[in-house]
């Protein structure tokens, strides 16, 4: 199953989980699955159209991806922010 | 002791304090985030904070302690279903029934709780009422960022929204009329004015006493309802300004309102570098000036929606408001003189007393 890495807040979310394999053959169903999974982290990653919120970058094997991107089980994917300037 | 949440772009910070201030911060919530809105509810206890992530989005928080850790509520979202992402949430209202509570968001909807705050549903026929219309955002976004209850009917309630103008309900949200009537949207050509629903309510009040009677801060004007929010009248002229955010009432004073005028939209701040805060006892006839211990020399300030918030009533009524400069004021003796609450916080959005 694909792995899924995670930073603070995320990480903390997920009950302090850095790494969380979870099921999925998209990047949007692995981290629905997440959500399921750890419901602290609902709404945090997806929006309620289920599209990766603006800020959030998803990489899968690092190429930055968004949520219809297909994923397999060996595949390792990566959530962090966007790197955003302004205060 | 006095105990103030006040909302700013770097988080929740609680202050504790007896006027004259200044006031001690005793916690500090959300750093790094944005806190657009905290208050408590009064009949529970419990405190509710509308916290925005730049990057992971916006939620409804909400603790019975300030020490311990904050949950995140069920809500308010907007339908997986639908097109629409929750930008912001603007306001959380009590109602008037247990566990009865209102919340208005950006984009423009109603949301509604039965639960104490747990769990939310967005309020259908004024959805319905958006979706129908040309509603349009004002510069903050489409947002509906005023609640106003009847006092002891969960029936009635009338909402503000920016800029969409009032919406009045009367069989508690199964329907809503319009409540545009008097009011004048300069900014936009007067050929183009008739009917438009593009009316930029920046503020709205109930005056609790005389429940048909409001006050409202609008984009360039301030007005009064004596209808329940059908029609108003212009009450600005006295004022140094007409535009402004935020407004506060004498709960115990129905010809009562308070505004801190800004220049215009062209340029949201003080007028001449002084700041003041401005009274009307008799329903806007007449405007007094109230700026004694307020920065009176380059203090070009500018407070936004939220962030005035007022206790107790008469003589002994409480006002507290945040600029985003950083500067919180407070007065305990209904604005007849102000003092500094905290000097140096993040820039305001927000102010209430718990």
């Amino acid at each position: 199953m694909p792995v899924v890495t995670l930073r603070a807040p995320l990480k903390d979310l997920a009950g302090g989980n850095s790494d969380v394999t979870l099921e999925g053959g998209t990047v949007g169903e692995v981290l629905r699955n997440l959500e399921s999974t750890w419901p602290k982290t609902v709404g945090w990653v997806l929006d309620e159209t289920g599209r990766v919120r603006t800020h959030v970058n998803v990489f899968v094997n690092g190429e930055r991806v968004r949520e219809d991107a297909a994923v397999t089980a060996a595949d390792r994917l990566h959530v962090l922010p966007s790197i955003s300037g302004g205060a | 002791m006095r105990e103030l949440l006040v909302g700013t772009k770097k988080g929740l910070f609680v202050l504790h304090g007896e006027g004259p201030g200044p006031f001690e911060v005793t916690e500090r919530a959300f750093p790094g985030d944005v806190v657009e809105f905290a208050m408590r509810d009064q009949r529970t206890g419990r405190y509710f904070a509308s916290v925005t992530s730049g990057f992971y989005g916006p939620r409804l928080m909400h603790t019975e302690d300030l020490s311990a850790e904050w949950q995140a509520a069920a809500g308010p979202a907007f339908p997986e279903d639908g097109d629409d992402v929750l930008d912001r949430i603007w306001i959380v209202k009590p109602g008037e029934a247990d566990g009865l509570l209102y919340a208005g968001v950006a984009p423009a909807a109603l949301f509604v709780s039965t639960d104490g705050g747990e769990s939310w549903s967005r309020n259908e026929a004024l959805w319905k009422e958006r979706v129908a219309g040309d509603w349009q955002p004002g510069a903050g976004g489409l947002a509906l960022h005023s609640i106003c209850p009847w006092p002891g009917d969960p029936q009635r309630f009338a909402v503000g929204i920016s800029a969409a103008g009032v919406w009045i309900t009367e069989d508690g949200g199964e329907t809503f009329r319009t409540g545009f009537d008097g009011l004048v949207p300069g900014y936009i050509p007067e050929d183009a004015r008739e009917g438009t629903s593009a009316l930029c309510v920046h503020n709205m009040h109930r005056a609790p006493t005389s429940p048909d009677r409001l006050f409202m801060q609008f984009h360039g004007n301030v007005y009064r309802s004596d209808d329940q929010g059908s029609s108003w009248t212009d009450i600005h002229e006295g004022l140094p300004s007409g535009f402004g955010f935020p407004m506060v009432i004498d709960p115990a004073d129905p010809d009562s309102a308070f505004v801190i005028p800004l220049i215009a939209d062209v340029d949201r701040t003080t007028p001449d570098g002084a700041v003041g805060v401005f009274e009307t006892r008799d329903a806007g006839a007449t405007w007094t000036a109230r700026r004694d211990g307020l920065p009176q020399d380059d203090a070009y300030l500018t407070v936004l929606r939220q962030a005035f918030g007022a206790a107790g009533e008469g003589d002994g009524l409480e006002l507290y408001f945040g600029a985003t400069s950083g500067a919180v004021f407070g007065s305990s003796d209904a604005g007849r003189s102000w003092f500094d609450v905290a000097e140096r916080l993040a820039p305001v959005t927000s102010v209430r007393v718990a």
